[in-house]
This record gives C-alpha cells, sequence and structure tokens, in this order.
C-alpha cells in the first residue's frame, strides 16, 4: 500500500497530527470499535457461558424463573430497541449526506429510544424487588427450586445490568455526538465518529436480541 | 573515539513540567510512565518474595503468621503478574517502540494510551490499599468458594484493582492491533515487520480475548460476595469450579501475554548481536500466533485434580503439548540463527542466552505438567512453583531486562555501563538457578505450594532457595541503580550503537517527539544484516 503523504498546508481540520490522511483515520477509528466490540463479546461471553452451564443444570428452574419475567414489557423493550437501531442507521445516513438537522434529530430520537428501553427496564427491575425476586438477603421464593431460581434471577439481573451499563454508555456517546452534530462538527467527510458509535449501538442492540428468548422465553413455546 | 552528540531537542528535552508529562499523548512518554510505575509496583512485589523467603529459612513458622504468609504470597502474585509482568515488555517497551518500528509518528489512539496508562495506576492504587489496609489470603488465583464465601480480607477491593488494571491491557492491546495494521511506513510489509511486532500482534490478541472473561469472573466473585446471589456456592446450588474455568480461561492465555513479548524481543536480539538475518522468519513469525490461539484452548490443565471429566483433562493434556510445537520451532530457529554467526558478548546478549536456557527447562517442565499421571504427583507443589518461575522470570524478565538494555540508548539517548551490565546480568543468572531449581527438587519430593512451615529434611534447599532469592534481589537493584546513574552520567549512545537494523535506529537517541524528522520508507526484509557489515563499538 503506498499513502501519500498530505503537507501541512493541506491537512484538513479534522486531521489528527499522527495520521496521514483521512483515509487512515477512518480505517484506524473503525477497525478500532471493531476490536473493541470482540473485546464486548468476550466480555458478556463470560455470562453467557454461566448462563448455558446453569440453564442445562437446573432447566426445570430456569424455565419457572422465567415465567416471573415480564414478557409484554420485555417485548415492547425489544421492539423500541430495534427501532433506536433504525434511527442510529438513518442518522448515519444523515452525516453521510451532510443532512446536520436531520442528523442531530435522529441522534435525538435514538437517545429518546434508548431513555424508553432504560426506562421501562426500570419499572421492571423495581417490579422484581417488590416481589422479593432480586438475588440476596431478601429473596423470597415458595416451591422446592428456590435455590435455582436464585441463580436464574442472578443472571437475569447481572445481564440486563451488563447490557443496561452499556446502554448508559451508549446515550452518553450520543450526548456528545449531538453536541459536536449541532455545532457542525461533521460532513460527508469526516463522519467516523458517528458511524463508530453506530457500530458500538447496533452491537448493544444485538446483545438484547440473544438476551431477550434467553431469559424472557424459556418453556414458552 | 566517542563523538555521537545528543540531538537538540528530543522528545525528553521538548518541555518540562509535571503537567507535560501526566498530560502527554506522546506514546514515548506514556512509556516511561510505566516504567517508572512498574518498577515500582515490581519492588513492592519483590518486598513480599523477601519475606517469604526468609520466612523458608526456617521449618518451623516463626518469622511470620500463616494468615500473614497467606497474604504475602497473594501481594506478591497479584502484583507480579496483573501489575508488573503482563504490563511489562507492552506496556513499556512496546509503546515505546511500536511507532517507531512502525515508522509512524504514535500510536493511532495517542489519548486512548494515555488513559490506560491512568486506568493502570487506579487499578494499582486499588490493590495497593487493599495490601495496606490488611491485604488478602485468597492467593492470585481467587478460587472460589474461599474466596467469594470464606476469606474474611480484601478481596472486592483487590479484585476492584484487578478487574480495572485489565481495562488497561484491553485499551493497550487494541491501540496496538489497530496501529500494526493502519500505520506501517510505506514499503513495510507484514512479512517485513520485526518479529517484536509479530509477538506483540499476538499478546495483543489474548490481551484483547482473553482479558474480558476475567472481568467478568472477578465480577461474579464480588457479586456473590456482597449478595449472596450463589452462583460460585455450593450450598445454594452454584457451582465452585466454573470460577476455576472462567478464571483460567484468561490466566493461562495470560502466561503468554508474559512470554510472547518476551520472545519478540529475543527475536530482535539474536539477530542484532549475531549479525545474522534471523532464521526462519516466518516460522518465528507465525509460531507467535500459534501460541496465542492454543493458549485458549489449554485451561483445563490446570484442573486435572479439580473435578474435571477425565476425557476432558485428556483433551486438554494434548492440547497443551502441542503449545510445545511453536515453543520450540522458536527456540530452534533462534539456535540456527547462531549458528556461523558473529556473535558479540554484549549485556542484552547475555540475557539472550540467560533466556534460552532458562525458557527451555521452563518449557520442557511443562511438559511434565501437562502428562496427566505426572501432573496428579506434583500438582500444586513447588515443582509448579518452579515450573512457571522458570517461564515468567527466567523467560519474561530476562527479555524484559535484555531489551531494556538494548533500547536504553534509544529512550535516553546514553549507554548504561557495559561492566556493570555484564556483571548483572551474571548475578541474576545465578541467584536465579540457585532460587528456583532448588524447587524442582522439593517439589518432587512433596513440598506442597503456599506454607510457611514444612518438615525439617527439607530445610537444605529451602535455605538454598533462599540464599538464591537474596543473590537475585542483589542482582536486581544493580540495574536499578546503574539505569538511574547513567541518565546523568551515561556516555552518549548516538542514534545506532549497536549498529542494529530496525525502523527504530534511524532516528536519532532520543527520538523527537514526532519520531522521525521524514517518514521513512522500508526497502528491505527485516534484519538485512550482512548486506552491509557495521560493527560494534
Amino acid at each position: 500500500m503506498v499513502r501519500r503523504r498530505s503537507t501541512l498546508a493541506e491537512r484538513p481540520a479534522a486531521l489528527a497530527h499522527h495520521f496521514d490522511d483521512m483515509a487512515q483515520q477512518y480505517e484506524a477509528s473503525h477497525l478500532g470499535m471493531w476490536v473493541f466490540l470482540l473485546t464486548e463479546i468476550m466480555f458478556f461471553g463470560g455470562l453467557f457461558t454461566g448462563y448455558a452451564v446453569y440453564r442445562s443444570t437446573y432447566a426445570v428452574a430456569f424455565a419457572e424463573g422465567s415465567h416471573h419475567l415480564d414478557i409484554v414489557l420485555g417485548s415492547i423493550n425489544t421492539a423500541v430497541l430495534i427501532s433506536s437501531s433504525l434511527t442510529m442507521a438513518l442518522s448515519v445516513h444523515a452525516a453521510q449526506v451532510g443532512r446536520r438537522q436531520l442528523l442531530v434529530g435522529f441522534l435525538l430520537l435514538t437517545m429518546l429510544l434508548g431513555l424508553v428501553f432504560l426506562g421501562i427496564k426500570t419499572v421492571e427491575y423495581v417490579h422484581k424487588f417488590e416481589q422479593h425476586l432480586v438475588p440476596g438477603g431478601a429473596f423470597r421464593y415458595e416451591g422446592p427450586y428456590a435455590r435455582q431460581v436464585q441463580i436464574f434471577m442472578a443472571f437475569y439481573f447481572s445481564m440486563t445490568g451488563l447490557h443496561a451499563l452499556h446502554m448508559i454508555i451508549g446515550i452518553g456517546v450520543l450526548t456528545v455526538l449531538v453536541w459536536l452534530a449541532w455545532r457542525d462538527r461533521f460532513s460527508p467527510t469526516y463522519f467516523a465518529p458517528i458511524e463508530v458509535a453506530g457500530l458500538y449501538w447496533h452491537f448493544v442492540d444485538i446483545v438484547w436480541i440473544f438476551l431477550f428468548p434467553l431469559l424472557y422465553l424459556i418453556g414458552r413455546h | 573515539m566517542n563523538t555521537a552528540v545528543m540531538p537538540r531537542e528530543h522528545y525528553l528535552n521538548v518541555n518540562y513540567g509535571i503537567t507535560s508529562w501526566l498530560l502527554t499523548t506522546d506514546h514515548k512518554r506514556i512509556a516511561l510512565l510505566y516504567l517508572a510505575s512498574i518498577t515500582l509496583l515490581f519492588f513492592v512485589g519483590g518486598a513480599a518474595a523477601v519475606l517469604m523467603r526468609l520466612e523458608l529459612l526456617t521449618p518451623q513458622g516463626d518469622l511470620v503468621q500463616s494468615e500473614t504468609y497467606n497474604q504475602l504470597f497473594t501481594m506478591h502474585g497479584v502484583i507480579m503478574i496483573f501489575f508488573f509482568l503482563i504490563p511489562s515488555i507492552p506496556a513499556v517497551l512496546g509503546n515505546f517502540l511500536v511507532p517507531l518500528m512502525l515508522g509512524a509518528r504514535d500510536l493511532a489512539f495517542p489519548r486512548l494510551n494515555l488513559l490506560s496508562w491512568y486506568i493502570f495506576i487506579l487499578g494499582a492504587l486499588f490493590t495497593l490499599t487493599a495490601v495496606v489496609t490488611g491485604g488478602v489470603d485468597t492467593g492470585w488465583t481467587f478460587y472460589t468458594p474461599y474466596s467469594s464465601t470464606y476469606a474474611n480480607t480484601h478481596v472486592i477491593l483487590t479484585a476492584l484493582g484487578i478487574f480495572i488494571t485489565g481495562f488497561s491491557s484491553i485499551l493497550t492491546g487494541l491501540n496496538f492491533i489497530v496501529t500494526i495494521h493502519t500505520m506501517r511506513a510505506p514499503g513495510l510489509t507484514w512479512f517485513r515487520l520485526p518479529l517484536f511486532i509479530w509477538g506483540l500482534y499476538a499478546t495483543s490478541l489474548i490481551m484483547v480475548l482473553g482479558t474480558p472473561v476475567l472481568a467478568i469472573a472477578i465480577v461474579l466473585v464480588a457479586l456473590e460476595r456482597a449478595f449472596r446471589i450463589g452462583i460460585f456456592d455450593p450450598a445454594l446450588g452454584g457451582d465452585p469450579v466454573l470460577f476455576q474455568h472462567l478464571f483460567w480461561f484468561y490466566s493461562h492465555p495470560a502466561v503468554y501475554i508474559m512470554i510472547l513479548p518476551a520472545m519478540g524481543v529475543i527475536s530482535e536480539l539474536i539477530t542484532c548481536f549475531a549479525r545474522k538475518r534471523i532464521f526462519g522468519y516466518n516460522f518465528i513469525a507465525f509460531s507467535s500466533v500459534a501460541i496465542a490461539v492454543l493458549g485458549f484452548f489449554v485451561w483445563g490443565h490446570h484442573m486435572f485434580v479439580s473435578s474435571q471429566s477425565v476425557y476432558a483433562s485428556m483433551v486438554f493434556s494434548f492440547m497443551s503439548m502441542l503449545v510445545a510445537i511453536p515453543s520450540a520451532i522458536k527456540v530452534f530457529n533462534w539456535t540456527a540463527t547462531l549458528y556461523k554467526g558473529s556473535i558479540a558478548y554484549e549485556t542484552p546478549m547475555l540475557y539472550v542466552f540467560g533466556f534460552l536456557g532458562l525458557f527451555t527447562i521452563g518449557g520442557l517442565t511443562g511438559l511434565f505438567l501437562a502428562t496427566l499421571a505426572v501432573d496428579v504427583h506434583v500438582h500444586d507443589t513447588y515443582f509448579v512453583i518452579a515450573h512457571f518461575h522458570y517461564i515468567m522470570v527466567g523467560g519474561a524478565i530476562m527479555g524484559y531486562l535484555g531489551g531494556l538494555h538494548f533500547w536504553w540508548p534509544k529512550i535516553t539517548g546514553r549507554m548504561y555501563p557495559e561492566g556493570w551490565g555484564k556483571l548483572a546480568a551474571l548475578v541474576i543468572f545465578v541467584g536465579f538457578n540457585l532460587t528456583f531449581f532448588p524447587q524442582f527438587v522439593l517439589g518432587y519430593l512433596g513440598m506442597p505450594r503456599r506454607y510457611h512451615f514444612y518438615p525439617a529434611e527439607f530445610q537444605v534447599l529451602h535455605v538454598m532457595s533462599s540464599a538464591g532469592a537474596s543473590i537475585l534481589g542483589v542482582g536486581y537493584i544493580i540495574p536499578l541503580v546503574y539505569f538511574i546513574w547513567s541518565l546523568r552520567y551515561g556516555a552518549v549512545a548516538g542514534p545506532n550503537p549497536w549498529g542494529a537494523k530496525g525502523l527504530e535506529w534511524q532516528t536519532s537517541a532520543p527520538p523527537p517527539t514526532d519520531n522521525f524528522t521524514q517518514t521513512p520508507t522500508v526497502t528491505e526484509e527485516a534484519y538485512a544484516y550482512g548486506s552491509q557489515e557495521v560493527h560494534v563499538g
């Protein structure tokens, strides 16, 4: 690969000092996010492994635990999150064609949907708390599988909790992007941050696509 | 005879003041921040080892109580592994050299690089706080259910420190991978890369893929301790062995995080001081990747006696044996590189020879431990301790010190004193072997690890080991002193005191902040020694 070394005079403002040209910077930011997502896959992978082990050991108890989750709220949240991925993809497109107001609008809409998701999640958590289904000292459960259901709930909370943490970080990132987009920092030649944030957002969405059936839909054929 | 002069402006004197260091995004300065921090932590971890070896001078547990001893070996393990060995070569030499070797001006994400140092420091502070306020006694392995249910020490604080530090290692690995992919100078194709870069690339893969699994295992232990959620507690239906799986899924590959960069250093040093092209470049390059990949499929060899199914153990045993193949390929290729070379016995080369011998012993005893029946006999004995110290100290630290001496003139612009350097290398080699060879014998005879008292018949071997440790300690202090001394009084090195190949030697020493005044173009293979004879000295 032969790269052209741009002189100082013709360097675009968005080009960091240590890159040669925009193409190299674009490639680096994208690869960086993909590698980060690999890390994230392994991060969630540890929990999915633990889930798989206990689900195969305590299949009945996991199905029982799953029935205590609110399938309506879970389904609504799935729809909300998928919609947010659509608006995220649309904001990437708006950035590529240089429509600033559209970009800001779609980013705000994505954030809003993310907040709706977190709000519904909070309602679900509160319900579990009221029903004494939060693992730990306050956990109350009648039945022969009480301990195993507690393990199911532990996975429910740690997996959806980690996912929610990623949503919160994602909303934080989007806030910064809205601010930058508002100040017209992006252009059809420089929109990598939007795309890279989009990759992250879609990843968090996909994690939920796995979490929803694994946690909510056990034994409901 | 020495006419070299320091360049007028370089990365060290371009600006001064504490903020110019704490807010720097220059990869070379960040490397030095890491160097200072891990050196400090190395001596903290070393102090714990000193106390342990003092205790083990006598068969009775008379110097410290068993609880204290448990905290000492935990502190030694945690600090040496997570806060010294894992960051050592990647974060210090790697940070400094990757952009230089690639002909780039910096790593791909300079601010992320600085952030990773801050994360590292934060993690270290957590762990040191735990140590100061009462310590932790679970061993560096944090096995459940002891760590999750029974231990009455600062498990969560220490675990949090390791969790945080893990992200520093992930970010460093991510930065290296992206930099190596996207920022190579014109003409620098993958198969012209220095083998140090190949080694770090393989290391980075492990950091990125393995560390998050450890992070999640640690989070689960902390949750278990804080809320009694039952995941690792058999009384609540959990499985404590699951922790071992998650833990070793990272922590066995972590051994390769420590050794692969050292192997990369050895490849650089051996070609330079044998004045020969490396023998079997492609084999060495791919064997690094092979070790990284195989490393993810061998974790079960830590669990031969932990209720793992015998069939799983057989597979893990076989996979572990396979790691010997790429390791041996490297050793044979290095040896073949020496053949008919014009060998100069400078200090870095002494560390290379130390590495070759000690790593071979460490590697071969690893095969003993991968053998199912033998492992049952020596499991959790001093044999294991000796084995992994031959890899981690005899291998990784030898590589680190060799590399530090080799690139010291590039980092500081000044030479270390050669005579003292050779002496220290010799002292370290002798001290190391006296410390750890008796431990092979002790372990074979049945001395279990992690005990602070032992039957009287083991005393001779323990005294030998403690005597060796004190020699080893002196051996580590000598370089510390002369490296600091050389900062002011060392001879000015000039850009390429070794007559070495590689882009990092083509810029001034110390390099300017942007590394190269003009972006270099690469036109020849790596290690093109012999194409143009250069002599040392």
